[in-house]
């Protein structure tokens, strides 16, 4: 086992080189500069600019220092922000995103899950079709509708949480909800057909004859293996969480990570969309480890000796 | 003779149908049988006779829909199962009436050790604790004949070979001593060396326990060592049915002499072809007017072809469905 771990992390190491080589690539070949907006600046300070963050270099020296000062956790600073560094603004801002992101996961396994067991149980049942509908309509409303209506509701007519900003965990709540429903959609589809699969195997023939309750077939015999298509759905769900968030927090005004995403890529900013880009990256990649020990843990047939 | 109070199970006229898309299957149709105490009743027919349709009927474990929930009686200990209430009749299963199915890989759950789906029968059960049931369960292997099985319980089915989980499904299937076993084509699975073994298995344990075992299975040959009676099956009905030596020795229905002629035997060479029973298997969803067999036998007459059979009752144990045979004895 951590014989595995090892393995599968130092595979993660050409994957990385490749991801930091291509964004560097794709940031630096797009057309525009980080000082290229700002007119009124004379050619004497513009090079000035240029030296201070390296500019003026040959490309290939450029990222060979870009790699050294990433191996050192150094990501290097912003165009836009001058007196921040990349790293402050990613530590004030990611937290933000990745509770969001945490209380969207939450919400969306929660009720995933829920709707689609149901839907698997009682298939064919009213439960099922509306459950099924629940989950077209929660797949099909972009989160810049189903937002501004949960604000309607839970803020301006129960007044229950706050509408937009940032303060305590109540301000999470709405933008969770908008973030997490779509994906609780998906879930709730798959949960549903692994489930099928698994109710119409042998083995939950067989634990019935074992006189085993419903509640019991249901909780020890068909979790495990109908879970299992959500397991790997969860990997690319979480990293497209992060990522994705950047229309929710702007509806909502969160001081997350995903508005400087925005911003540094429209300014050029070279060095905070480098290292936003990075961050998404590292995550896709720790989830899908996670995912895979995960589907280890819960299928013995995997081995991961 | 044995006594009928020794009757541990009675199938009275047991019907199951399935509403499919191709119109209704009558996969059981008024099937009637009963097991004594310790004896074990051979259950034969060509596959897609009813043979598993009548066994997970009688522990109602057939899926409804898209079946409709079986008519008939089904006695034991006093109570019809076809009508017991759900709870109730979750304590009989795996309790004093079990199952054990064709295929040990499919029919064991990959996700859980062996050892957990033993001991959580002796838990519901019995409310035996985790210790206890784990105990018993290492017991049980062990008496199945899985070596080590102090090691292996916490091993998962894939780590089997296919004769060991069958000894593990026989295992689970006995632990609470049941009064009744269905065993639904238990050796067909597996190699030819290992049917015997597995037989024998399913016999030692039956005369320590008791239990009444209702064998299922298309290979007359599986019957003939081990069966003390015979039923067999045609599209749905039992045909005929007799003590093993009676069927074997006087086969009353066509279909059964057509089964006893394409079984292989020892004293024939293998090489000469076997006489199989011309034509197919019945479509159940579409059977012809009157005796069902009529189609395949070579001595249907017209009244075959009009009415269902009446029986011929050759001994007080023997019995056919046809119109053409002589009831010698
Ligand atoms: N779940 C089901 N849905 C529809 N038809 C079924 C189902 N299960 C069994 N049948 C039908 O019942 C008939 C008897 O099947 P079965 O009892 O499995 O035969 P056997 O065990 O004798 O080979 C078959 O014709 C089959 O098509
Ligand atoms: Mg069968």
């Amino acid at each position: 086992m951590t014989g595995y771990l090892v393995r599968r992390v130092l595979e993660l190491v050409p994957t990385a080189l490749v991801i930091i080589a291509a964004s560097f690539a794709l940031v630096r070949l797009a057309p525009g500069s980080p000082f290229s907006s700002e007119k009124e600046i004379s050619p004497e300070i513009r090079r000035q600019l240029e030296a201070k963050y390296g500019f003026d270099r040959p490309l290939p020296e450029q990222f060979v220092r870009y790699v050294r000062n990433l191996l050192q956790g150094d990501l290097g600073l912003s165009t836009k922000y001058p007196q921040r560094s990349v790293n402050e603004i990613i530590a004030t801002g990611f937290p933000v995103t990745l509770s969001l992101a945490a209380v969207a996961l939450v919400w969306s396994l929660l009720v995933g899950m829920t709707a689609g067991i149901i839907g698997a149980v009682r298939q064919n049942t009213v439960w099922d079709h509306s459950a099924m509908m629940a989950a077209l309509v929660g797949i099909s409303v972009p989160s810049f509708v189903l937002g501004p209506l949960l604000v309607l509701l839970f803020s301006l007519r129960l007044q229950m949480l706050p509408p937009a900003g940032w303060g305590d965990w109540r301000h999470l709540i709405l933008p969770g909800l908008t973030l997490g429903t779509i994906y609780a959609a998906s879930i709730a589809r798959l949960t549903r057909g692994g489930m099928l699969e698994v109710i119409r195997s042998d083995y939950i023939r067989t634990a019935r004859a074992k006189g085993l309750a419903e509640r019991l077939v249901i909780t020890r015999h068909m979790l495990r293996g109908g879970l299992l298509p959500v397991v790997s759905y969860l990997g690319p769900a979480i990293a497209s969480m992060l990522t994705g968030s950047v229309v929710v927090e702007k509806i909502f005004n969160l001081p997350g990570i995903g508005p400087y995403f925005v911003d540094a890529a429209f300014n050029r900013d070279y060095f905070l969309v480098m290292g936003i880009v990075l961050l998404y990256a590292f995550f896709l990649l720790l989830m899908n480890l996670v995912v895979d020990l995960l589907y280890g843990l819960l299928d013995p047939r995997i081995d991961h000796a | 003779m044995a006594t009928t109070t020794d009757t541990v199970l009675e199938v009275c006229d047991l019907r199951t149908h399935f509403h499919t898309d191709d119109g209704l299957v009558k996969a059981v149709d008024g099937v009637s049988f009963s097991v004594r105490r310790g004896e074990t009743l051979g259950l034969v027919g060509e596959s897609g006779s009813g043979k598993s349709v009548a066994c997970l009927s009688a522990l109602r474990l057939v899926p409804t829909p898209p079946a409709a929930h079986p008519s008939g009686v089904i006695r034991f200990a006093g109570k019809d199962l076809l009508t017991l209430p759900e709870r109730d009749l979750e304590r009989l299963r795996g309790n004093r009436l079990a199952m054990i199915f064709q295929d040990p890989l499919t029919a064991l759950n990959p996700y859980l050790s062996v050892g957990r789906q033993l001991t959580e029968v002796l838990e519901v059960h019995e409310g035996a604790t985790p210790a206890a049931a784990r105990r018993a369960a290492i017991e049980m292997l062990t008496r199945v004949g899985i070596p080590a099985a102090g090691q292996r319980i916490d091993q998962y089915p894939h780590q089997f070979s296919g004769g060991m989980r069958q000894r593990v499904m026989i295992a689970m299937a006995l632990l609470c001593g049941p009064e009744v076993l269905f065993a639904d084509e238990p050796t067909t699975a597996l190699d030819v060396t290992i049917q015997a073994q597995i037989l024998d298995l399913i016999g030692e344990l039956q005369a320590s326990l008791g239990t009444a075992v209702v064998l299922v299975t298309h290979d007359l040959g599986v019957v003939a060592g081990t069966a003390d009676r015979v039923a067999v099956m045609y599209a749905g009905r039992i045909v005929e049915e007799g003590t093993t030596a009676e069927v074997f020795a006087n086969p009353l229905h066509p279909y059964t002499q057509g089964l006893l002629a394409s079984m292989p035997r020892i004293d024939t060479p293998s090489r000469q072809r076997l006489a199989a029973i011309p034509g197919l298997p019945p479509d159940l969803g579409q059977l012809p007017s009157g005796c069902p067999f009529h189609p395949r036998c070579q001595q249907a007459g017209d009244r075959c072809r009009q009415a269902y059979p009446e029986v011929v009752i050759a001994s007080p144990t023997h019995r056919a469905a046809c119109w053409e045979t002589e009831a010698v004895s």
